[in-house]
């Protein structure tokens, strides 16, 4: 066992927990953002689902992160969470723009470009 | 089976912490599982916000109190009453969804299911390793640390996020802008 004022400082969860349940919970995560583009039609629920995939991703860096105590992890997180929301902004204006031209947001109805 | 009689035996002696990790990361499932499946998009949006809170919960366990509380302003805050706004914009039915046939939905389970099946199945041979008691910082998320690594190694990056931002932001204006002949929704 450790000293006690060094155990006293590290979080519980990462005295308890190990790092592989950390792997199974956003591979579950991410797994169902992936049904979720798959099997939903609407536009914008399909976005959500990116970032539920995104958010997976971020919970995953961040647990690696403080488990080894490297700082980088985070400002990964940091960026990431930049980049997504000038993602979600743009995004949101195309949808916008989408259903101002054919009424709809049904991604099965943009099927201009199929062969 | 050998793992998860350990399991089992690791479970009985956890501490508040560690149950508090079951719970939220059950609740953030079942509540991600429910923005897939709602079929009233505000549903949706309401099941992500509260997944969001969730996640800023993990986050708050692993002692990345900066990352948690970014998550609540930027993702709770900002991207999500952006989603509510357009739901609201662009006024749904729910009848407007026709659904896509079940055999395509069986299928686009199947294939996540195999998925997941394969990124764990090849986990299980990752040797992620575990914390180093020696040299563990207990401060790493906290502002003054990130701050530290944010404003030396990464400076670049961050000056380029806000010309990200700008285009983004000039991109949605454009975008967004009613031309003379567009109806008004």
């Amino acid at each position: 066992m450790q000293p006690n004022d060094v155990a006293v400082n590290i979080p519980e969860v990462i005295q308890q927990i190990p790092l592989n349940y950390y792997l199974i919970f956003s591979t579950a995560l991410f797994v169902i953002g992936i049904i979720g583009v798959l099997t939903r039609r609407n536009a914008i629920i399909i976005f959500m689902s990116i970032e539920l995939m995104l958010n997976a991703v971020n919970t995953l860096l961040i647990a690696f992160s403080s488990y080894r105590s490297d700082p980088t992890g985070q400002v990964f997180v940091f960026f990431i969470m930049a980049v997504a929301a000038a993602e979600v902004s743009v995004g949101l204006a195309i949808i916008v723009m989408i259903y101002r031209n054919i009424r709809t947001i049904d991604v099965g109805v943009l099927n201009k470009l199929k062969w | 089976m050998n793992q998860f009689n350990t399991f089992l035996a690791s479970f009985k002696n956890l501490t508040t912490a560690g149950y508090l990790f079951y719970g939220l990361g059950l609740i953030t499932l079942i509540s991600a599982i429910s923005v897939v499946t709602a079929k009233n998009p505000i549903h949706s949006v309401l099941a992500l916000i509260f997944t969001f809170f969730c996640l800023t919960g993990h986050y708050m366990l692993l002692n990345a109190q900066f990352l948690a509380i970014v998550n609540i302003i930027v993702y709770a805050g900002a991207i999500m009453v952006l989603f509510l706004f357009a739901i609201m914009f662009l006024n749904l039915k729910e009848e407007d969804e026709e659904a896509k046939t079940n055999v395509t939905k069986m299928a686009a389970v199947i294939v996540g299911g195999v998925l997941m099946v394969l990124l764990l199945s090849i986990f299980n041979y990752a040797p992620v390793g575990t914390y180093n008691p020696a040299s563990f910082d207990a401060k790493t998320g906290l502002v003054e640390r990130l701050g530290i690594v944010l404003y030396s190694d990464y400076i670049l990056p961050f000056e380029l996020a806000s010309i990200l931002f700008l285009v983004a932001m000039v991109g949605a204006v454009m975008l967004g802008k009613r031309e003379a002949g567009d109806p008004h929704f």
